[in-house]
């Protein structure tokens, strides 16, 4: 106004103050926005159309998870990890079962054929996770034709889910000594069937989008990751690999029967989004390869161990035996007691590393179970990936990052 | 492995940090105990240090002892890719101590901290945001303390007559069931009315296992 002030007028005082408005607002992303995957509360400061700050709220979906398990016994805590990130139900059961085995001191007893029952779900887990993934992300991105492909493979993997354990999504179905029960004999067949058109379909996938130009314009450089970012701020699976670090814990850390595979593990350059989805793309071909392997080696044999202070007795041996009607009436009332001790255990789940940290005080109950998601790390980066970027490409970032609520609220 | 890593760290510290270390899992997993005081200086030497090179700090949580007069553990879980190794920094505070925050060491500690902060209680000094995290905005209480109820104090839900969510205390229709599962079908080595026996015998020593120390 002073430049218009009226010709005689005296000047302002110059050593005057004033606040002048920035062009700035903050925006509430989410919690109810479906490129938020799930219930992300994203406030984002803007500037213009430039993220200046982004604030994650969490928690929307929390269920205290790890209150509930300190209150149940071990059996009955287990279902909680399908809950968790739900997208891949068996990947979360893994660490769990791991870690419960290694404080019973049984990782040495799991039968052979559970251990490969375990690695072959893993990684149907895993395809299931990345198909899901990169099918939504892309979806983020305006392309909606993936999206409607990948479901139908998915569905495909969710019914072997269903024909082994019987349920869909929530499988209960790897147990600390093993796993619940054998797969059905149909199910090789059925593997074997999908496997053959699956790699035709993932090349389809890849024509949609690997070139895609919208695609490539929304993914390269945006959301960049350094190596020393990505390992500060406690990146891990795909996250980090598309920054270049070699690091993946079935290969340097191996569990269960991943020693005896043979794969190879994909790591980007650039760390951006669309190192990220390439990354994905390239996990999903070794996982079928791992697969083959599974079904290759998997010899006929027992599928938890023989101890029944452990794992409950069949239904037939129930009915003869009064000694297993004894075990199973307690193993369902009060369960296993598990010797005071702690442990740290982790898994290669498809978002990175799931580690719980089990602390067991010798009850039939865990005294501590903290359950350590990837996509918690993850999502925290946001701040650091989306600075400077576009609202629009916050949105793509998101979806690189693979985040499921069910994981990082727990 | 963890021997060497012992060693290691061992070789580093000579006796200029306040370190007890304890193995947990058979040996497996090896454990550092440190003060608040010196968590700091150790975080920095494990993370710094070329021949450690914990670069990654994989998780951070508290644990409750409600009988130990500094009741809460704050647990650290590191990982060294180049040596392929994984190490666990264990420090204990009470509600009122403040522990420092390793964010400016790892700044992805600062969610773990403030979710510590949220479920425990345990206040980080040198934590620039030290606000809760999982609970809902307005909570009262620290969830994860084993005086915390399993079912809470209040419970929502929407009132149609105030137009608005309301919080009320919590009402159970049926009590919450904790059954005492130290079962006599194992454990109860004496018979009601024949507690006579023990005077005449040795008692058992409680075994004591490493990590309640």
């Amino acid at each position: 106004m002073s430049d218009l002030s009226p010709i005689g007028e005296a000047a302002p005082n110059e050593t005057e103050r004033r606040i002048v408005e920035m062009d700035s607002h903050t925006i509430n992303f989410g919690p109810q926005h479906p490129a938020a995957h799930g219930v992300l509360r994203l406030i984002l400061e803007m500037k213009g159309e430039v993220v200046e700050r982004a604030d994650p709220h969490i928690g929307l979906l929390h269920r205290g998870t790890e209150k509930l398990i300190e209150y149940k016994t071990y059996l009955q805590a287990l279902p909680y990890f399908d809950r968790l990130d739900y997208v891949s139900p068996m990947c979360m059961e893994h660490s769990f079962a791991l870690a419960t085995e290694r404080l019973l001191g049984i990782t040495q007893d799991v039968p052979e054929r559970a251990q490969y029952i375990r690695v072959l779900f893993a990684e149907i887990t895993r395809i299931a996770n990345h198909l899901l993934n990169v099918t939504t992300y892309a979806l983020d991105c305006g392309a909606i034709t993936p999206a409607l492909w990948g479901f139908e493979q998915r569905e495909h993997l969710l019914e072997m889910y269903e024909m082994t354990s019987g349920s869909h999504y929530h499988a209960n179905y790897f147990r600390p000594g093993g796993v619940a029960k054998d797969i059905p004999a149909a199910l090789p067949e059925k593997i074997e069937r999908w496997m053959a058109q699956f790699p035709a379909f993932l090349d389809e996938l890849e024509g949609l989008l690997t070139n895609n130009r919208i695609f490539k314009q929304r993914t390269v450089d945006i959301g960049v990751m350094t190596a020393e970012q990505a390992m500060e701020w406690g990146f891990s699976g795909p996250c980090l690999r598309a920054s270049g670090v070699a690091w993946d814990l079935r290969k340097s850390q191996p569990y269960d029967v991943y020693d005896r595979m043979e794969f190879d593990v994909p790591v980007g350059r650039n760390g951006d989004c669309y190192d990220r989805y390439l990354l994905r793309m390239q996990e999903m071909r070794q996982s079928l390869r791992i697969i083959r392997q599974c079904l290759d080696q998997m010899k006929p044999g027992p599928i938890k161990v023989l101890d029944n202070k452990i794992v409950p007795p069949t239904r037939g041996q129930m009915k003869r035996s009064m000694e297993a009607l004894i075990h199973h009436f307690k193993l369902y009332t009060e369960g296993y007691h598990v010797p005071a001790g702690s442990t740290y255990t982790v898994t290669e789940a498809p978002k990175g590393e799931f580690g719980v940290y089990l602390v067991a005080d010798g009850t039939n109950k865990p005294y501590r179970c903290k359950i350590r998601a990837p996509g918690y790390a993850h999502l925290q980066a946001m701040e650091v990936l989306s600075k400077g970027h576009m609202l629009a490409d916050a949105v793509a970032i998101i979806g690189s990052l693979d985040i499921v609520f069910g994981e990082i609220d727990r | 492995m963890v021997d060497a890593l012992e060693n290691d760290i061992r070789g580093l510290i000579a006796d200029r940090l306040p370190v007890a270390f304890t193995r947990e899992r058979g040996g497996a997993e090896l454990v550092l105990h440190v003060t608040r005081d010196a968590l700091l200086p150790l975080m920095t030497l494990l993370r710094d240090a070329p021949a450690l090179d914990f670069a990654q700090l994989m998780d951070v949580c508290g644990v409750d002892w409600p009988d130990r007069p500094e009741r809460f553990e704050v647990v650290y879980n590191l990982l060294s890719l180049t040596r392929n190794e994984r190490l666990r920094v264990i420090t204990m505070t009470d509600a009122e101590q403040p522990v420092p925050s390793v964010a400016s060491i790892w700044p992805t500690a600062t969610w773990f901290e403030r979710e510590t902060w949220d479920m425990y209680g345990v206040v980080f000094a040198g934590l620039a945001d030290l606000r809760r995290l999982l609970t809902d905005y307005g909570f009262e209480g620290h969830p994860l303390r084993k005086d915390f109820p399993l079912s809470g104090f209040v419970e929502m839900r929407y009132d149609a007559e105030v137009g608005r969510v309301v919080q009320e205390p919590v009402k159970l229709v049926q009590d919450f069931r904790n059954f005492d599962f130290l079962s006599p079908w194992e454990a109860m080595t004496t018979l009601p009315g024949d507690e006579k026996v023990h005077l005449n015998r040795i008692a058992r020593p409680e075994d004591e296992k490493g990590d309640k120390a």
